[in-house]
């Protein structure tokens, strides 16, 4: 028998049945629509987050102190050496690759000032920080290179400091804050820039020139980490194989001794946050899919009672000469067809109800044709796992049994 | 001499239900020749059904041999019997059994569709010519719904004929119908069978029997009696005469629903008691 005349035999034997292929379909319907929103709602979060990561700046190089093994026991960052200021300006004259270079001298102290007290993280930073890491300033100025060359005593607050010394309302540009009680002038307040991808705080911080940070609070040379960034985010790799070979220069490393320095890009983090949203999708995506399977169930269900309904049928098809296969062909093209039916119409309500909630909620949506193809392609593997069985048991009737049932 | 339509030797059918053993036919030989029209008769548990089925290619023998046409048919596989019933049978059920809400002519193409070996005429065609044999060509979009029970059991039996099978096998076919309407079909049968089809004929009724050529009775799984009709009735004369009979110009609305008893038949009713 051909297939597009088990095709018509399929169809003419549904739309016999119309309206109970109607109720099995939906079941189908219900599934892959699900599926699709769900991936679509999930992809498109996924796609936002990319391109927030992409504006905080995949162009950063992060190098951080390397590590050291003391008698077996590996020591942590930090504890092979330290990274020096010298080591930064290092960088900054020699680089080919990189767009800005700063380093990064971390302290923590009290903060007097305004009305109040409170105790932030305190970062000695060079010009080029703000550039790095694509910070804004909200009120006042940046540090300009006056600043840092003159080591002058000038500070730049986070929002959450400024609110907390100053209260939410005031401007605190050109007020006098002491840190360590060093009298410190507010030339700036940083743009707000919310919470890190842990939940921490980033506008609780307070910026001073590293010039300035070294000689009147911290009195070291080390710094915390130095943080560059590249012309554009391909350019990356090669350029974080420039700063480590800059880096040996400048910290006079042998060949044969290892990086005492670790050099760490964005790009992880990017992936880590856009792995996070893809196991939604997924997760989102199986919920979904567990909804699908609940409509094969359906179809099973239904071609089961079709095949002892249709049971006289099938043995009159096999008494005049319908082979096994012949029925088990039949039978499953019939679910076949409900799946893909299901799968289709499923595909219109996903991609309608994602349409109508971008529009009303303003979620992000995407839908790409790769996931139109996985739904459609799991809704007909639906339909071929769950119209097997009830295929196979019509294919197995014995013909005269069949003929007699009544 | 032409070789035998059927030829069965030593048929036997052992059913093993459990511990119980029931053996439904004992050792049946029978040889129906080409052009024969042959009922087989049998009170139920005679082993007419069991012997319908072997011979149908429905069933395998536990023992014995049948050949069909030629062909040895009795250690086939599944799919060598199917192939066996779609170029050598034509069944003709007493339920019909055509696929309802699906037109006459489709449920006539249907065997032509399950046939692996290529077709002279297209399916359709084939389908058409068959009608018009059973004289139904006027009937060939009708629904199974919109057709009485004798012009569904010729919807039947054409699409029995549509494979021009070597055998016609036909299991109580006038169990659902009148009297008259049985006549009618048995007059298709004989009209068939004069045309050189062969035509084993399963049924209980004597009436029915009595346009056949040859009786063959079976009784305990054995074949206890193989006579021929003398003078086999002619279903085309019963059914003149009965309308004659029956032509009354006083009463002419009844004439319709006495062709149901027609007289012929109530003889025959009355000759076997």
């Amino acid at each position: 028998m051909t297939w597009h005349r088990l095709l018509g035999m399929a169809l003419r034997s549904l739309i016999r049945n119309r309206l109970r292929a109607a109720l099995t379909t939906l079941g189908v319907v219900i599934g892959v629509g699900a599926v699709i929103v769900m991936v679509a709602i999930g992809e498109g979060a996924q796609r936002v987050i990319e391109q927030q990561i992409e504006n905080l700046g995949t162009n950063l190089i992060v190098v951080t102190p390397g590590s050291t093994t003391v008698g077996g026991a590996r020591q942590g960052a930090g504890s092979a050496s330290r990274l020096t200021t010298e080591d930064a300006e290092f960088l900054q004259r020699e680089t080919q690759l990189l767009a800005h270079v700063s380093p990064v001298i971390a302290t923590f102290s009290q903060i007097v000032g305004g009305d109040g007290n409170w105790r932030a993280p305190i970062s000695g930073v060079d010009v080029d920080y703000f550039e790095i890491r694509d910070w804004e300033i909200a009120e006042g100025r940046a540090f300009d290179a006056s600043d840092l060359q003159g080591k002058r005593k000038v500070a730049i607050l986070g929002s959450t400091v400024a609110s907390q010394l100053f209260g939410d309302d005031s401007d605190p540009v050109g007020a006098s804050v002491r840190i360590r009680n060093v009298p410190f002038e507010v030339i700036g307040v940083l743009a707000e820039k919310g919470q890190t991808a842990d939940g921490g705080d980033q506008d609780d911080v307070v910026l001073a020139p590293y010039t300035t940070v070294q000689t009147r609070l911290s009195g070291r040379q080390f710094v915390a980490q130095i943080l560059g960034s590249a012309y554009s985010a391909e350019e990356v790799g090669e350029a974080q194989e420039e700063v480590a070979l800059l880096l040996r220069e400048s910290r006079q490393l042998g060949s044969w001794e290892e990086d005492d320095f670790t050099v760490r890009n964005q790009t992880q983090i990017a992936e880590a946050a856009a792995g996070t949203t893809e196991t939604m999708t997924v997760l989102l995506a199986s919920i979904a899919g567990i909804s699908l399977v609940v409509g094969g169930i359906g179809i099973m269900n239904i071609m089961l009672v079709s095949v002892t309904e249709r049971t006289r049928e099938i043995g009159l098809r096999m008494a005049l000469g319908a082979r096994g296969s012949d029925v088990l062909s039949q039978f499953l093209i019939e679910s076949l067809v409900l799946s893909a039916a299901g799968g289709l119409l499923g595909l219109l309500l996903g991609a309608g109800s994602a349409f109508v909630l971008s529009l009303s909620t303003g979620w992000a949506v995407s839908l790409s044709v790769s996931t139109i193809l996985v739904a459609m392609g799991f809704a007909a593997v639906v339909g071929v796992v769950f119209g097997f069985y009830p295929a196979r048991r019509a294919a197995s009737l014995d013909p005269i049994a069949a003929l007699r049932f009544s | 001499m032409d070789t035998p339509v059927v030829q069965t030797n030593a048929l036997t059918r052992t059913y093993i239900m459990g511990r119980n053993r029931v053996d439904a036919l004992r050792g049946v030989d029978l040889c129906v020749r080409r052009g024969e029209m042959v009922s087989i008769m049998g009170a139920s548990g005679s082993g007419k059904s069991t012997l319908m089925n072997l011979l149908g290619c429905l069933d395998r023998p536990s023992t014995g041999a049948y050949n069909l046409d030629g062909v040895e048919v009795a250690n086939l596989s599944k799919n060598e019997l199917a192939e066996v019933r779609s170029r050598k049978i034509g069944f003709v059920f007493q339920g019909f059994h055509l696929l309802p809400r699906t037109s006459a002519l489709e449920n006539v193409e249907l065997p032509l569709l399950y046939r692996r070996d290529s077709l002279t005429t297209p399916p359709r065609e084939a389908a058409k010519a068959a009608l018009q044999r059973v004289g139904l060509g006027d009937r060939m979009d009708h629904d199974p719904s919109e057709l009485s029970g004798g012009q569904q059991q010729r919807v039947a039996i054409a699409r029995a004929l549509v494979t021009s099978p070597a055998l016609l096998l036909a299991d109580e076919p006038t169990g659902n119908l009148d009297s008259r309407t049985s006549v009618e079909i048995m007059a298709l049968f004989q009209e068939l069978h004069a045309a050189g089809l062969t035509v084993i004929l399963v049924t209980h009724e004597p009436e029915i029997a009595r346009y056949t050529e040859r009786i063959v009775e079976l009784r305990d799984g054995l074949i206890v009696r193989d006579v021929p009709v003398e003078d086999p009735a002619r279903a085309t004369h019963d059914l003149k005469e009965a309308a004659h009979a029956t032509q009354d110009p006083n009463n002419p609305t009844h004439a319709t629903r006495d062709l149901d008893h027609p007289p012929s038949l109530v003889l025959a009713a009355g000759g076997e008691s």
